[in-house]
C-alpha cells in the first residue's frame, strides 16, 4: 500500500510556511511569529553551516555516546518465532532516550542566537531531563513545564531535574499532562520572548520545529541504515517506534522514506483500548484539526474542543502528533497502528525477561507491535525495533501495576 | 460599510473612542451570555468582542482560561455561541459583535458553514488568535463574500513589513496587543504604546484597537489618548467569576467597572 517518494518530493517538504501537504504550518499568536521566523532563517542558515554541523556532530559522539548500538536480539528473535528482531539502542544515549539528540541541537542553536534562558515542556520527563541536562552543561537558565499529574507518576525524573539546576513548574491547568503543559511553555514564551528559546521536545509545534527537530533527531536513521548493511548486510524489511508527538519515529523513518521495501510502522497509545476512547491515537482514531502551532490529526469532540487522553505512558499522553506524521499517513507511506497499555506493559517484562533490557513503557509500545508483527514475517526477514528510552523512570509505575511499593 | 466600520465612523467624527468590552460566552452560563451583553451596551460599550470557549486557550492568562473552562462544563460550543448572537441581535441591531477564539472549533465546524452562520447571525467580525493571515487564505475569501470583518492582532514584535501585510488583511479595526505576555498580565507601558500606535497609524489607515492590561479608567483614558479604541477583557471576566452566584450584583458590578471607562474617554473628546 506504500506510494513511491522520491528524493525530490521530499527536498520540498516542509513548504517555506512549514506545510506538509495540508498540515503543519505556523498557527500561533502575532507576538511569537517574529521570533519563529527568525528562528527559521537562522535554521535554515546553520543548517548548511559545516562549523555548526560539526559541533552538532562532535556533541553527539562525545557527550551523547553516540553511534547508539544495533543490537541483534538473538533469544528474542528464537522465542517470537518469525523475522530476525533487532534494537536500535536509543535507551543508551546519556540520559537514558532519544531526546537529547534534539535537545543537543537546539541548545546549540539557541547559543547561536544568544539566548540565555530555556523552557521545555515535558511529558514523561525524558525532554525535561535532556533538556536540564544541556543547560546545566552550557550554564543556561532553565524552566521545565510538567503537568501535574506528570510530575506524580515520574517523580523520579523530577528530582533529577532539579539536581540538574532546572525549575520545573507542575501545570495544575486542564487535563494536567503534556498538552497542557505545552500550554503554559507557550504562554512563558510569549511573556519572554525576548531573551527565552522554546526547546520543544517534538516533531510538532509551529514551524520551523517539526522541520529542526526531525533533522535532529534523524541521525537515528542514518546510523541505521549503515549499521544494518554493515551488520546485516541488507536494509530492514521493516521499522518499528512508538509515537507520541512522533520524534523518535520520524528520526528512524526518515532516511528510509525513499526505501519502498522498508515498511514503516508508528506505534500509538491504545490505552484502554481505542473503542473505550480512553487512549492518545490521534493517527488511528481522530481527525484533523489545529493545536499547538500547526494542522495535524487531533483527538477532540465533535466541537473541536480537545478531548482528553489516557496512556499508562506519560511521554505517549498527548492529543496530536508531528505533522510530518499526518501527512505520511495520508499517502500511505508509514503505517499507524497501536496497541493496549496491557499488550505494552507485556512487552516491557517480555524484552527485560528475554534480553535483560528494560524499556521505556513508551518504547514498549513499539517492542509490543514488533512482536506480533515479526511473527507473521519469514525468518529470512529484519524487523528492527527503536528502543527510544530506557525504562528505569517506569519502575514506580510498573511496581504500582503489580501491587508493590518501593 | 460593515456595521464594525459605521460605529467606528462615527465615533471619529465626534472625536469619541470606542470601548470594547470582551467576555467568554457561556461563562458563567450559556443563559446568562445575551443578558451580559445588554449590559455591556447599557454601560457604555461600542463594540462587543465575544470569546469562544477553547479547550486549550494558549494565549490567555488564568483568569480567561478558567472562564473558557467554566463555560465548557456547560458544553458551551460554537454553534451556541452564534446563537447567542443572533438571540442578541433581537433587541440589539446596532452594536457589532466580533468572535475571539482559536481556530480548531471553526475548523471542526466548516470554515463555510461557519462565515454562513455568522453572516446570518448577525456577527459582525472574526478575530481568531492563532490564525496569522498567511494560513488564513482559505478562509478569507469565505469572510469577504458574507461582509465579515477579519480582525487581526498586532503585536510589540511585529515587524513594519508585517503591520502593512496584516493590515492588508483586515478590515474594521487592528488590535494592538500592548505588551509581550497572555491576556490578564499587568504590565502595560503607556509610553511604549503610544509610541508603537503612532507608528502603526503611519503605516495603515485602519482604526487601531488597543487591548492586554487596561483594568480601569486611567488605564483606559492612558491608551484611549493614543489609539482608536480600547478593549478590555481580563478585569471583566475577572469579575464575572466572582459574582457569578448573583447575577443582579454582576450586572451591577460590570456597570460599575465599565461605566467610568467610558466616562474617562468620552472627557477626551475634543
Amino acid at each position: 500500500m506504500s506510494v513511491k517518494l522520491t528524493e525530490e518530493m521530499l527536498s520540498a517538504l516542509p513548504d517555506n510556511r512549514g506545510h506538509f501537504g495540508v498540515f503543519g504550518g505556523r498557527f500561533v499568536s502575532e507576538t511569537l511569529m517574529d521570533s519563529l521566523m527568525i528562528l527559521e532563517k537562522e535554521y535554515l542558515r546553520l543548517k548548511e553551516d559545516p562549523e555548526f554541523q560539526a559541533a552538532f556532530d562532535k556533541d553527539l559522539a562525545h557527550y551523547v555516546g553516540r553511534p547508539s548500538p544495533l543490537y541483534f536480539a538473538e533469544r528474542l528473535t528464537r522465542e517470537t518465532g518469525g523475522a530476525q528482531i533487532w534494537l536500535k539502542r536509543e535507551d543508551l544515549n546519556h540520559t537514558g532516550a532519544h531526546k537529547v539528540n534534539n535537545t543537543i541541537g537546539q541548545a546549540l542553536l539557541a547559543a547561536f542566537l544568544g539566548k540565555k534562558r530555556i523552557i521545555a515542556e515535558t511529558g514523561a520527563g525524558q525532554h525535561g531531563v535532556a533538556t536540564a541536562t544541556v543547560c546545566a552543561r552550557l550554564g543556561l537558565e532553565c524552566h521545565v513545564f510538567m503537568g501535574a499529574e506528570d510530575v506524580q507518576r515520574q517523580a523520579l525524573n523530577v528530582y533529577r531535574m532539579k539536581l540538574l539546576g532546572a525549575q520545573v513548574h507542575a501545570v495544575e491547568s486542564g487535563t494536567r499532562t503534556l498538552k497542557d503543559a505545552m500550554n503554559d511553555a507557550m504562554r512563558d514564551w510569549v511573556s519572554n520572548v525576548d531573551d527565552t528559546f522554546y526547546i520543544i521536545g517534538t516533531v510538532a509545534g509551529p514551524h520551523p520545529y517539526p522541520l529542526l527537530v526531525r533533522d535532529f533527531q534523524a541521525v537515528i536513521g542514518r546510523e541505521l541504515r549503515q549499521q544494518a548493511l554493515e551488520q546485516a548486510g541488507k536494509l530492514p524489511d521493516a521499522l518499528v517506534a512508538c509515537v507520541g508527538g512522533g520524534s523518535n519515529a520520524i528520526g528512524m523513518f526518515y532516511p528510509f522514506l525513499t526505501d519502498e521495501s522498508v515498511e514503516l510502522y508508528g506505534v500509538e497509545a491504545g490505552g484502554h483500548g481505542i473503542e473505550t476512547g480512553e487512549h492518545a491515537a490521534p493517527l488511528c482514531a481522530g481527525r484533523p484539526g489545529v493545536l499547538h502551532g500547526n494542522r495535524t490529526y487531533l483527538m477532540e469532540d465533535e466541537n473541536g474542543q480537545i478531548s482528553s487522553t489516557h496512556s499508562v505512558s506519560a511521554g505517549l499522553d498527548y492529543p496530536g502528533v508531528g505533522p510530518e506524521h499526518a501527512w505520511l499517513k495520508d499517502v500511505g507511506r508509514a503505517n499507524y497502528v497501536s496497541v493496549t497499555d496491557e499488550e505494552a506493559l507485556d512487552g516491557f517484562r517480555t524484552l527485560t525477561r528475554v534480553e535483560g533490557i528494560m524499556p521505556a513503557l513508551e518504547s514498549s509500545h513499539a517492542v509490543a507491535y514488533a512482536l506480533k508483527l515479526a511473527a507473521t514475517m519469514d525468518k529470512d526477514q529484519m524487523v528492527v525495533i527503536n528502543v527510544s528510552g530506557r525504562g528505569d523512570k517506569d519502575i514506580h509505575t510498573i511496581a504500582q501495576i503489580d501491587g508493590i511499593e518501593i | 460599510m460593515s456595521r464594525i466600520e459605521q460605529v467606528l465612523q462615527t465615533l471619529k467624527g465626534q472625536g469619541r473612542k470606542a470601548l470594547i468590552p470582551y467576555i467568554t460566552a457561556g461563562d458563567p452560563h450559556p443563559d446568562k451570555t445575551v443578558e451580559l451583553m445588554h449590559t455591556l451596551v447599557a454601560a457604555g460599550a461600542d463594540i462587543i468582542e465575544l470569546g469562544v470557549p477553547f479547550s486549550d486557550p494558549m494565549a490567555d492568562g488564568p483568569v480567561i482560561a478558567l472562564a473558557c473552562e467554566r463555560a465548557l462544563a456547560h458544553n458551551t460550543s460554537l454553534r451556541q455561541v452564534i446563537a447567542m448572537v443572533k438571540e442578541f441581535r433581537k433587541d440589539d441591531g446596532r452594536t457589532p459583535v466580533v468572535l475571539m477564539g482559536y481556530l480548531n472549533p471553526m475548523e471542526a465546524m466548516g470554515y463555510e458553514a461557519f462565515a454562513d452562520a455568522a453572516a446570518d447571525a448577525g456577527i459582525d467580525g472574526v478575530l481568531t488568535v492563532d490564525l496569522p493571515p498567511e494560513e488564513a487564505e482559505d478562509v478569507a475569501p469565505l469572510f469577504a463574500a458574507r461582509n465579515l470583518d477579519p480582525i487581526f492582532l498586532l503585536a510589540p514584535t511585529t515587524t513594519d513589513e508585517r503591520i502593512r501585510a496584516i493590515s492588508e488583511h483586515s478590515s474594521g479595526y487592528v488590535y494592538y496587543v500592548s505588551f509581550k505576555g497572555v491576556t490578564g498580565a499587568a504590565k502595560i507601558d503607556v509610553d511604549e504604546v503610544a509610541a508603537k500606535v503612532g507608528h502603526i497609524h503611519e503605516l495603515t489607515a485602519l482604526p487601531v484597537g488597543v487591548g492586554f492590561g487596561i483594568r480601569d479608567a486611567e488605564t483606559a483614558a492612558a491608551v484611549g489618548r493614543v489609539s482608536d479604541g480600547v478593549i478590555v477583557g481580563s478585569v471583566l471576566v475577572d469579575t464575572i467569576a466572582r459574582n457569578q452566584a448573583d447575577t443582579d450584583q454582576l450586572k451591577r458590578a460590570l456597570t460599575d467597572l465599565l461605566h467610568p471607562m467610558r466616562e474617562a474617554l468620552d472627557s477626551l473628546a475634543s
